[in-house]
Order: C-alpha cells, then sequence, then structure tokens
C-alpha cells in the first residue's frame, strides 16, 4: 500500500514538473524564429567552456563565483544520486539505491558536504555581506538556499541512520559514517526503521518540491542556463539583425511575440545575479535602467501575455510603457549606452543589448515616440548625412591647410574615412591631421571621399532608426562600390564597427582598420620612428573604447603603441579591458540629454584621476569628448589632458 | 471640413552660394528642403485633424519634383496633396502664386467646404511673407498672422481664437471662419513619421494640376503675373573682421583684449 502511494506521488510531481516545464517552453515558441542549430561543434564546445567551465561565472573579478563553480559541479554529480533516487521512488520493485556502483559514494558524499558548505556560504553572504547589485535577500532565494540545504542534511541522516541500523556498508561513506556515529549511537535499534522512513520521506518531498518550484522561480535557470548557453551568438554581438523594409510589415519589438524565441529563453535563464547591473553605466550613475530588471520585465510579461497570446488573444500588459513590473519604460530604453558590458559578463550568454535597441526602433518606426532633442538630430542626418546637420561642403575644411589626396579607383590603397566627428568637430579634426601626418611617414597609400563622404550610420542604428540607417547604409556602400573601396582606415571606432560589422550584412566585405591597428602595425615593422617627449605627456592612462575593445576584441593595439613610444605600458583604470566603463556616448547617448542620476563621463573620469596620470589617452571622438566635457566639470582640464593615441605619436614624429 | 496647409519647396538656403562674377545662385548639388516655417504649418494642420476631424490637404506650387516634399507631408499624415506645376506658373512673385494657390483653395473647396489654411510666416528664399496674406485677401478670409497657439476651434458658430506673437506682447483674436492663419515656428514642435506612413506615401502620387485644369488668365499668372521682377541678386560685402589676441595659447589675454575693444567701440560700457 505505502508503495503504491509513493508511486503515486513521485508520479504526480513528475508530471506536474513535466506540465510545468512544457507551459514554459511552449511560450517561447510564441517567439519569431531564428536559426541558431547552426555549428553544433562550436555551440558544443561553448557549453563546455561557458557552462561546465563556468567561465563567466569565476570571471570579472567575481570571486564569489567559485561558490556557484562548486555549488554547480555538485549539483552535476548529485544529479545522477538524484535521478536514481526518483527513479526508485517511480519503480520500487526493479530500481535500488544499490544499483550504483559504491565506489561512487564516496564523491556524492563529498558533493553533498560541499553542496551544503556552498549552501550555507550563499546564505551567510546575502544576510551578513549583500552586494549591491543583487537583490540578495529576496525570497526566492532563501526558499532555494533552504530547500538545497535541507535535501542535503535528509541525504546524511538517511545514510546515517541506514549506517547504524547496518543495512548500508559505512566503507565507502565517511560523511554519513560520522553523522552516524555523531548523531545515532544512542539511538536504538528498533526506532532506525522510523528515522530511516523519516529522512527518506523528508528526502523524497523536498526534492519533489524543488523540482515544481523551480519552472516558478529565478533558479529556472538551472533547466535553461546550459541550453541558453548552447544558442549563443557565436560571434561577438555587435550588430543588430536588419529589417525588411515592405509594407505591412511591422518594426521592432512593441508586443513580447515580436521576440525571437531566442531573447525569450534568455528571460527564461536569468538567475538574477546581477553582474550586468553591476557593470552598466547607466545602472552606476542613478539611471532607471537595469539590464538585469530588462531581461526580468520580458519574462513577467512573457508569463502575463502567453497564454492571452496562445489564444489568439492581444496582449493585456504593454511590454514597452510607463515602466512597473513586466513593462520597460521610455526612460529606461532611451538610458543604454550599448557598450555591451552586460553582455560580456553574463554567465548564461544572455543578450541584451540587440533586445533594447529592438523596443527601441519600435519606438522610432512604429510609434514616432522620440526624445525632442533627438528630432533635429535625425532630420539632420537624413538630410545632411551627419549629426549636427552642418553644410556637406564643410567636410573638407579639417584639411584646408594641408594637401589630401582625393581616393583614386585602382591607385589609392586605403580610403581614410574621416567620420563626422573627424571632419566637422574642431577637437577630432586634430586628430585626423595627427592620422594624416602618420600615414604619410609611414608611407601609405590613402585618399578620402572629401565631400562626398556620408556619414557611417552607426547613432540611427543604435537608437532604433533602422529605416534611415539602411538608406544612409546603402549609399555609402553604393559609394564604396562605385570608388572601388576595399581597404578603410577609420578614425572612430563607431565608424569602424559600422563598416566592418554592419555593411557585413549588405554583402559589403571591407577590410577595416582602426588607426590605433594601422599606427601598430607601422611601428612594429619599422616603418615610424616615434621619439616621444615623455616630460610632456607624464603618466598616461589609457581608457578603452567599448566599440573598439567589447565590440572588436582590439585591446592590444593601443596599448602597445602607447608602450612602445612611451617605453612604459599605461596605467590601467580599475575598470579595463572587457570590463571597460563606458565614457556615457555610445548608442546615441551623445546626441541626448543627460538629465537623469549623475553624469556617466563623470564617473569615468573621476575613476581615471585615481590613477593620477597626467594624460588620458583615448583612441575613440566619443570618449574624447566625454573625457574633456568631464575633466572640464570638475576643473580637472588644467592638470590632466585628453589625446589621441594618433596625437601622442604625431607628436614624436620627426 | 477641410483644412489647407500651404507648402514650398525651397532651396537650402544654408548652402545656397552666390556665384561672385556673375551674380546668380549656384543652385548645383544644393539640396531642396520644405521651407521650415511651412512644416509648422503642416504640423499645425496635422494637430487640428487630430482634434477636431480635419481632413488635411497640403498644397504646393513649384516644379515636378515637388512631390517629393509631397510625400513627405503625406508620411507625416496629410489625407490629400495637389500639386500646382505649369512651366506657366514659373517665375512668380507673390502677387501671382497667391493667385495660383487661392484658385486652387477655391477649387478644393468646391468639393469640400474650406475652414482653415495654415500657412508658414514667411519662406526662407524669399522672405517676403506675403503669400498668406495674399490667399486671405484673394478668397476673403479672416487673416491671422503671427499666430503661435490655437486657442480653440468652435465649428458650430464658425469661429476661431488665436494668439498672436507680437513684439513684447500677445494677441488673442476671435475670427470668424473660414479663415487664413499664418504660423511662427513657435506654434508647435514637428512630429517624425513613422516607417509604415513613409512606405505608404512612397507609393502615394499628388494630384497635379497643370493650368490646362487650373485654367487660369496667363496674364495673371507667373513671370507675366508678377508685379515685381529680379533685377540682380549680390551678396553684400562686408568688411572682414580681425582676430584678437591668441585665444588658444591665452584665452585671458584674448578675452581682455576683446573686452577692451568692445568698451573702445561703445559696444559695452562700464
Amino acid at each position: 500500500m505505502l508503495l503504491n502511494i509513493r508511486t503515486i506521488i513521485f508520479a504526480a510531481a513528475l508530471l506536474l514538473f513535466c506540465w510545468s516545464c512544457y507551459r514554459r517552453f511552449r511560450f517561447l515558441m510564441l517567439g519569431k524564429g531564428e536559426n541558431r542549430f547552426n555549428d553544433a561543434g562550436k555551440r558544443i564546445w561553448g557549453v563546455i567552456y561557458y557552462a561546465f567551465g563556468q567561465r563567466c561565472t569565476v570571471n570579472h573579478g567575481y570571486r564569489f563565483g567559485w561558490n556557484h563553480l562548486v555549488l554547480f559541479w555538485s549539483f552535476i554529480i548529485l544529479l545522477i544520486a538524484n535521478t536514481e533516487f526518483l527513479l526508485e521512488g517511480l519503480f520500487p520493485d526493479y530500481v535500488s539505491f544499490s544499483m550504483l556502483p559504491v565506489s561512487i559514494y564516496v564523491i556524492i558524499e563529498i558533493a553533498s558536504v560541499l553542496a551544503l558548505l556552498a549552501v550555507c556560504f550563499a546564505m551567510v553572504r546575502r544576510l551578513a555581506f549583500p552586494p549591491s547589485y543583487m537583490e540578495a535577500r529576496s525570497r526566492d532565494a532563501f526558499i532555494i538556499l533552504g530547500l538545497i540545504a535541507l535535501l542535503m542534511v535528509a541525504f546524511f541522516g538517511l545514510h546515517a541512520s541506514e549506517i547504524a541500523n547496518g543495512s548500508e556498508t559505512a566503507s565507502y561513506m565517511p560523511v554519513s559514517k560520522f553523522v552516524a556515529s555523531t548523531f545515532f549511537l544512542q539511538v536504538q535499534t528498533a526506532s532506525l526503521g522510523g528515522y530511516i522512513k523519516a529522512f527518506w520521506w523528508l528526502h523524497a518531498i523536498v526534492l519533489l518540491v524543488f523540482l515544481n518550484y523551480l519552472p516558478y522561480s529565478k533558479h529556472m535557470h538551472i533547466l535553461t542556463g546550459i541550453p541558453n548557453v548552447f544558442f549563443k551568438s557565436l560571434t561577438k554581438v555587435n550588430t543588430q539583425p536588419r529589417e525588411e523594409f515592405k509594407k505591412g510589415n511591422v518594426f521592432g519589438v512593441g508586443q513580447i511575440n515580436l521576440f525571437t524565441w531566442k531573447d525569450l529563453m534568455d528571460s527564461y535563464s536569468c538567475t538574477e545575479c546581477g553582474r550586468c547591473s553591476d557593470m552598466c553605466p547607466a545602472t552606476n550613475t542613478g539611471k532607471s535602467l537595469n539590464p538585469r530588471l530588462v531581461i526580468h520585465d520580458i519574462k513577467v510579461n512573457l508569463l502575463k501575455n502567453g497564454p492571452v497570446i496562445q489564444n489568439k488573444g492581444a496582449p493585456v500588459m504593454p511590454l514597452i510603457g510607463a515602466g512597473g513590473e513586466g513593462s520597460v519604460s521610455h526612460e529606461v530604453l532611451w538610458a543604454c549606452t550599448t557598450c555591451g558590458a552586460c553582455m560580456e559578463v553574463c554567465p548564461v550568454s544572455i543578450e541584451h543589448v540587440p533586445k533594447i535597441v529592438d523596443m527601441r526602433r519600435n519606438l522610432v518606426e512604429m510609434n514616432a515616440k522620440v526624445p525632442d532633442e533627438l528630432l533635429p538630430f535625425f532630420e539632420s542626418m537624413e538630410q545632411r548625412s551627419n549629426p549636427w546637420g552642418i553644410v556637406p561642403a564643410d567636410r573638407i575644411k579639417w584639411a584646408a591647410d594641408i594637401n589630401v589626396k582625393p581616393f583614386e579607383t585602382g591607385k589609392t590603397e586605403y580610403l581614410f574615412y574621416v567620420g563626422c566627428f573627424g571632419a566637422f568637430d574642431a577637437r577630432s579634426r586634430r586628430v585626423s591631421l595627427a592620422i594624416s601626418k602618420i600615414l604619410d611617414a609611414g608611407g601609405i597609400s590613402w585618399g578620402t571621399l572629401g565631400k562626398d563622404e556620408l556619414c557611417c550610420g552607426d547613432s540611427m542604428r543604435r537608437l532604433g532608426n533602422e529605416f534611415v540607417f539602411d538608406r544612409m547604409t546603402k549609399d555609402n556602400i553604393k559609394t564604396f562600390k562605385d570608388k572601388g573601396v576595399k581597404k578603410i582606415i577609420t578614425q572612430c571606432p563607431h565608424c569602424y564597427n559600422t563598416l566592418k560589422n554592419d555593411y557585413r550584412q549588405y554583402d559589403m566585405e571591407l577590410e577595416v582598420v582602426h588607426h590605433t591597428e594601422l599606427i601598430n602595425k607601422l611601428i612594429k615593422s619599422g616603418k615610424l620612428t616615434v621619439n616621444v617627449n615623455e616630460a610632456d605627456l607624464g603618466k598616461v592612462a589609457f581608457h578603452d573604447s567599448c566599440y573598439l575593445g567589447r565590440y572588436n576584441g582590439i585591446y592590444n593595439a593601443p596599448r602597445e603603441v602607447i608602450a612602445s613610444v612611451t617605453g612604459h605600458a599605461p596605467a590601467e583604470m580599475e575598470r579595463c579591458l572587457d570590463k571597460s566603463f563606458c565614457c556615457g556616448a555610445g548608442g546615441g547617448r551623445m546626441w541626448m540629454e543627460e538629465s537623469e542620476g549623475t553624469r556617466i563621463n563623470a564617473a569615468r573620469v573621476e575613476e581615471a584621476l585615481k590613477k593620477d596620470p597626467r594624460t588620458v589617452c583615448v583612441c575613440c571622438p566619443y570618449c574624447m569628448t566625454m573625457f574633456e566635457d568631464g575633466l572640464k566639470s570638475i576643473k580637472a582640464d588644467d592638470k590632466v589632458q585628453v589625446l589621441d593615441v594618433a596625437e601622442i605619436v604625431s607628436r614624436g614624429l620627426k | 471640413m477641410l483644412v489647407i496647409a500651404c507648402v514650398k519647396q525651397v532651396p537650402d538656403t544654408t548652402q545656397v552660394r552666390v556665384d561672385p562674377v556673375t551674380g546668380t545662385l549656384i543652385r548645383e548639388g544644393v539640396p531642396f528642403i520644405i521651407n521650415p516655417y511651412d512644416t509648422h504649418a503642416l504640423e499645425e494642420g496635422l494637430r487640428l485633424k487630430e482634434k477636431y476631424g480635419f481632413r488635411v490637404a497640403v498644397i504646393s506650387m513649384g516644379p515636378p519634383n515637388t512631390e517629393v516634399t509631397l510625400k513627405k507631408a503625406i508620411a507625416l499624415g496629410a489625407d490629400e496633396a495637389v500639386l500646382l506645376s505649369d512651366r506657366a506658373f514659373g517665375g512668380a512673385d507673390t502677387l501671382a502664386t497667391s493667385q495660383v494657390l487661392s484658385e486652387a483653395i477655391r477649387k478644393l473647396g468646391q468639393k469640400e467646404e474650406v475652414a482653415i489654411v495654415v500657412c508658414g510666416r514667411q519662406t526662407i528664399d524669399g522672405d517676403t511673407a506675403q503669400v498668406g496674406p495674399g490667399i486671405a485677401t484673394r478668397l476673403g478670409y479672416s487673416q491671422l498672422t503671427l499666430v503661435d497657439r490655437i486657442e480653440s476651434v468652435d465649428l458650430k458658430a464658425k469661429k476661431i481664437w488665436v494668439r498672436r506673437r507680437l513684439e513684447g506682447r500677445h494677441e488673442i483674436v476671435e475670427a470668424t471662419l473660414p479663415a487664413m492663419i499664418a504660423v511662427v515656428k513657435e506654434i508647435n514642435s514637428l512630429r517624425y513619421p513613422t516607417v509604415p506612413m513613409r512606405l505608404m506615401a512612397e507609393d502615394s502620387k499628388a494630384t497635379l494640376w497643370d493650368n490646362k485644369i487650373m485654367g487660369l488668365n496667363e496674364n495673371t499668372i507667373g513671370l507675366k503675373g508678377s508685379a515685381t521682377q529680379v533685377r540682380k541678386i549680390f551678396s553684400p560685402q562686408r568688411a572682414s573682421g580681425e582676430i584678437i589676441g591668441d585665444g588658444i595659447k591665452d584665452p585671458k589675454g584674448a578675452s581682455r583684449l576683446l573686452i577692451e575693444r568692445l568698451i573702445e567701440k561703445r559696444a559695452l560700457c562700464i
């Protein structure tokens, strides 16, 4: 009779679990299609490296990630024991616990102890030293940690009482043996049977509750995390999917089922660890954007609207709206600098930025709802292909005093794509001049498009104005094809990324080099001789551009240039390389007011000043502007200068 | 009930240069834009549509390529576009332009009652601010210029109240419909076209009315119907300025010199 009840409870609990998972899984199918099944080998390797290797969990200075690594591996091992336990519960006559080879118990015992310790550590940490970037004391977290701890207690209780009873051999169970000798020595043999039963049922109930709680909690990542890593983008997430501008199409994402299934799966996989919030320049300066909450809102929205949409109904909760749980507000969407730090640190490879840009697209393209200051910007870009609406003929003014050759088909090797900042902005014009001096000194065959150069469209794309970006791109590609341009040097990392990665979607493969890469190559090959006056530079601190570093993996070129011309590696800020902190200007933020919270550039400048530099070295015109403004705002611009890598090099040219 | 917005396609004057030798405009490569004031007239028309349920027609007189401008108006939400284009309309001054436009408005009014004609206060190429008032006079409409806010419209009583922006003061004016209002830029902030509307507008066509359709007396339109003629265009010579001090190396010194010079020239006093 008891066995029957046991089987019924186990079967019911497991069926409930499967049904919950199935319901959640069906909601994913509401999303748009996207092929994430290609290149299985690479994907499997990704799972081994990122999931089983816990690459992102322990990386980036999150030392507590080691605790997760221990818990993760304990779980994997205990999965064997618990699967066995579930089978035994379901088919008591056919499967028994003793089916496993005895030696495996040593491993299971160690895993259980480690899991118990890890869970205790996690609880203590959440209670005593809660990190600011996550909701450390959430009920959800303590329920799960408590269940795991209880599961381990039941495990040891069960085996210890069995050892005391003599029904289990103690030779492979050192911990249980210890528990048995400590707690069960005084217990009468007759009552041991009751203990065994009680611990067995405790173990069973906790395990079944845990299983059924999973799909309804943030710990669903236990189920979706590894698949999510399998389906991760195989390349860096440095571009946006194209849109097809056909009548009747819907543009951007304004409703949950317009996301792809992978976007929705991302939301299931978030474990709310808060690493993204910890890195986010907007969250760090008091903006309403918190990448973790964006993903959480998408999940809440999906769970709320999923059943309605399945029945062909209209969503009951807006995806983009006034905010509140389940809706993402306009302010949140416009606050993103698209710096990509959130995606870099996410342990389960969630892609935050494309979702934010997709929702921006909905605001711009379907609803024309944009912050007021963007309207003149959009007009200027569309009418005059530059951010300020300056007369296109003025594009050549930066080179008024030097002799710049036009790019000639078949004769010129490199097109120097000056970019809007390089051509119009007074400060960046000096960088353009420095680059041209270096190119001449290095014997490079180069030319420009003069007044025919158009804006690359980066900000338009990141701001969600894909329609105008699409036109600008096609115009640019036509120019490149007409002129036979194949190799391009850019001053701006944003031009670099757009020409290289965005234009590839238009079947335009260009060999794009950033000026820092080219300068590095020229120095290494001995084509440039540079004698820099060190007194003039003082201590140099280097700031990574997000679009060069995180977006394109170029971290070394600018550092090597600085090291080779100054003789010292540059001073590194606390947050550098792939953990670098954005200047605040990416993603179209350059063209918007920053009225919420404190200023991102001020935060970054303060961080730089901790290194006490005389020179802050940048390699992007946006960073240049943000740093100079930030230094001025705290009246430090007379003590610290901001220079582009190219300017440092050109000063040392004979 | 119809609101008609009058728009003009103009060369982007900030990009126009005058050939110093011939004294003519160098128009090559200069893009055409909607006269900026007219974009606010159209926007006000669209706001009236949203508030009172008018239909919005947009009309323009100009060369055939003006259709681009009219399509943009459709993308923004205009219901109908009429292009008045004929060689005979060419070379018109404000007198002849307002003749063609007012006749076109009259013609549109035959199908549907016209309540309000909205114009920009002036164009950036001619800068006369005469065409709007010209239309009002010819049609006998109430004439409301320099409007920076439409207070309200009462369609039953056929009344409109607007605020006019005058120097140092505002005045609120009541007028009878139909009325012509010429708006200043401050009246509204512009909207941005949605992509579905843009795609729809790309396939749309403006109704073309040439003089065969309009049937106007050739002596009242175009160059012949113009009371004024352009004799010469030239850019006035300006005495070149001077650079005071070295603003890059010594900004404080340069500012001091500048202030001294301004005091000397009595542009500043202490």
